[in-house]
């Protein structure tokens, strides 16, 4: 039992992870109904960010975090209006390829230009302590990634429940026709949309160098992947759905590699994605909606 | 009666074709002028436009995103090589079991994902290639993720060719066909294609499987020139190669497909030492074609030859070469 319990908060810190990556997910899907594959590699892309400020401009890790989130707010905007806008009127194939497209260039772009070799988070930025607490082990780390993460998602309920940005967002992931006769500008929502998003894929791709003390150029394919995984678990489109999903595929994945084998880690979450969709495909809390014709 | 003589004296001039390009290709292999490098290269673009040719089938023609092509060409890489090496049985059971296998594989996948749409399906897929992947890494009756090696050298110039050919031929009458019809109406409007009283999921699981079939023949053919497979060979970025040449060919375009693949494949052997480089490349063609021209270079059309009478001026023929 302790053990499992201890399986447990080991799994929380990567769900939480899991959960803000799946937010970006699901914000932009829920906007404009498109699986946006490079937004693992935007998390890439701050856990960079981050590490050349912390190494570099010799930053604490918060400052590093929000410096992240700023840079890749900006990088997500960029890459919608040159990559995603203009096929915002063409297939659903045609935008799903090109954010493949985008994926592969954001990949290998910083793979040319930084190697494929390992940089360690420098661990100077976050001194390891551990904690021991009725048996259990939590480190200073865990919860720093947690506190954070949850920070993080109340920011995002209060911008998208109390704002009027928020209202618009919401308007527009509704009926999008309706929310330009009511004077919103659906380019403006989708670009903030794109930056929230990315923003908080930044803050993960910290908290996964912190996490797994190691970044590589395509590092972001994998937790992309099944962050994915965690969005369409709760819900594609559901902002509750994607934190919850994400805490639940976190905890899995621990689960899986403590009990059978972190070989499987990756096939067993690939296994749940093909379930959901095979047995509820809206997630846990969508809703069915017919096929209009 | 014209219609028929017509007919036959295409047949007859494809045939004359296709032996001379054989025989010629065949001379240079044994005079030597072809040499090792070159060959490899060749196998490789044999190989990649089996690839793309039946990932368009599915893709192009039927019209749903599969990412998961690279795991098909595994599962027939390793039934093949099974049956080869270590079974010890001649290389045409080899390549049957292999398209057999994968044909399975993709009737197993392609039942309960294929009701999914477009982007789940895509990413379905994707997870299933990962998850055979995955799966074959941890077999160690098929040496785990080290693979096998040490498999004889089988993929001759004939073999390969024949294998082109017949994937062609096989794709090209099945999409000319009344199953390629309702195939084809199944990518233009699902719903309405129902409404036709097309089986949709019949027709969609129909060619997957048969896309999956000949991945599992251009896994055998891989398998049998390069010596060696590892798992690792085939994951999803092998698929995204695939979906490079289809996309770029001509999603619904067979000799788009065709082209594409042998484009890439010269163009993979001239960046062979910068593999970034090359993944930009392809990265960038995958956005501005889509940007640009989202049904592919080609689009839907084929190249024959009448439109090479179109395009340098000759006899002036109507546009319905589709």
């Amino acid at each position: 039992m302790l053990e499992f319990t201890q399986q447990l908060i080991n799994g929380l810190s990567l769900g939480a992870i899991y959960a803000l990556i799946a937010l970006g997910y699901t914000m932009v899907y829920g906007i404009i109904l498109l699986i946006n594959f490079a937004h693992g590699d935007i998390m890439m892309v701050g856990a960079y960010v981050g590490f050349f400020s912390i190494s570099l401009l010799g930053s604490n890790i918060i400052v590093a975090m929000v410096f992240a989130m700023v840079t890749c707010a900006l990088l997500g905007v960029v890459i919608e209006k040159v990559a995603y806008r203009p096929l915002r009127n063409s297939t659903r194939i045609a935008a799903l390829i090109t954010a493949i497209g985008m994926s592969l260039f954001l990949e290998y772009v910083t793979l040319y230009f930084l190697t494929a070799q390992q940089r360690v988070y420098p661990a100077s930025a976050f001194p390891l302590h551990k904690y021991e607490i009725a048996g259990l082990v939590i480190s200073n780390k865990d919860i720093f990634i947690i506190v954070s993460a949850v920070i993080l998602m109340i920011i995002l309920q209060y911008i998208i429940k109390r704002t009027k940005t928020g209202k618009a967002m919401r308007a527009v992931s509704l009926d999008q026709e309706a929310a330009v006769l009511m004077g919103i500008s659906v380019d403006r929502i989708v670009s903030i949309t794109f930056a929230i998003g990315s923003a908080l894929a930044a803050a993960a791709g910290v908290m996964i160098g912190l996490y797994y003390n190691a970044i590589n150029p395509l590092m972001g394919i994998i937790p992309g992947l099944k962050a994915f995984v965690a969005a369409v678990l709760g819900g594609i489109g559901l902002i509750p759905g994607a934190m919850v999903g994400g805490f639940l595929m976190g905890i899995l994945e621990t689960l899986v590699s403590g009990y059978w084998s972190s070989m499987y880690r990756d096939a067993v979450a690939f296994g749940v994605l093909i379930l959901i969709l095979l047995i509820k495909p809206t997630g846990l809390f969508g809703k069915n909606t017919g096929e209009k014709v | 009666m014209q219609d028929k003589k017509r007919t036959w004296g295409k047949f007859i001039l494809e045939v004359v074709f296709l032996v001379a390009l054989f025989t010629l290709v065949q001379y240079f292999i044994t005079t030597g002028i072809l040499n090792r490098y070159y060959q490899i290269n060749l196998t490789l673009m044999g190989i990649n436009v089996i690839l793309a040719v039946s990932l368009n089938l599915i893709n192009g023609f039927t019209g749903q995103l599969s990412l998961g092509h690279a795991g098909f060409m595994a599962i027939g890489a390793f039934a093949s090589v099974i049956m080869t090496t270590m079974l010890e049985y001649p290389f045409i059971i080899g390549i049957i079991m292999a398209m057999l296998a994968a044909a399975v594989a993709g009737f197993i996948i392609g039942v309960p994902t294929l009701r999914l749409k477009g982007d789940y399906l895509a990413i379905a897929t994707l997870g299933f290639g990962e998850i055979i992947r995955v799966v074959l890494q941890n077999i160690d009756y098929t040496g785990g993720p080290a693979g096998i090696s040490g498999i004889a050298k089988m993929t001759t110039w004939p073999v390969l060719f024949i294998a082109v050919v017949v994937t062609i031929v096989v794709i090209v009458n099945m999409i000319n066909s009344s199953y390629g019809r309702a195939i084809i109406s199944v990518r233009e409007d699902e719903v309405a294609a129902e409404i036709m009283g097309i089986n949709t999921t019949k027709y969609k699981v129909l060619a997957f499987v048969v896309g999956a079939a000949f991945a599992g023949l251009a896994g055998a053919l891989y398998a049998h020139y390069f010596y060696i497979i590892k798992p690792e060979t085939f994951n999803f970025l092998k698929s995204f190669d695939i979906l490079v040449m289809v996309v770029l060919g001509g999603l619904g375009s067979t000799t788009g497909a065709v082209i594409a693949a042998m484009f890439i494949t010269v163009l993979n052997a001239f960046l062979q030492e910068y593999a970034a480089v090359r993944m930009i490349i392809y990265a960038l063609i995958l956005i501005i074609v889509m940007i640009y021209r989202p049904q592919g270079l080609l689009g839907n059309k084929e190249l024959t030859r009448k439109s090479f009478d179109r395009i340098w001026g000759g006899k002036h023929v109507s546009s319905t070469n589709k």
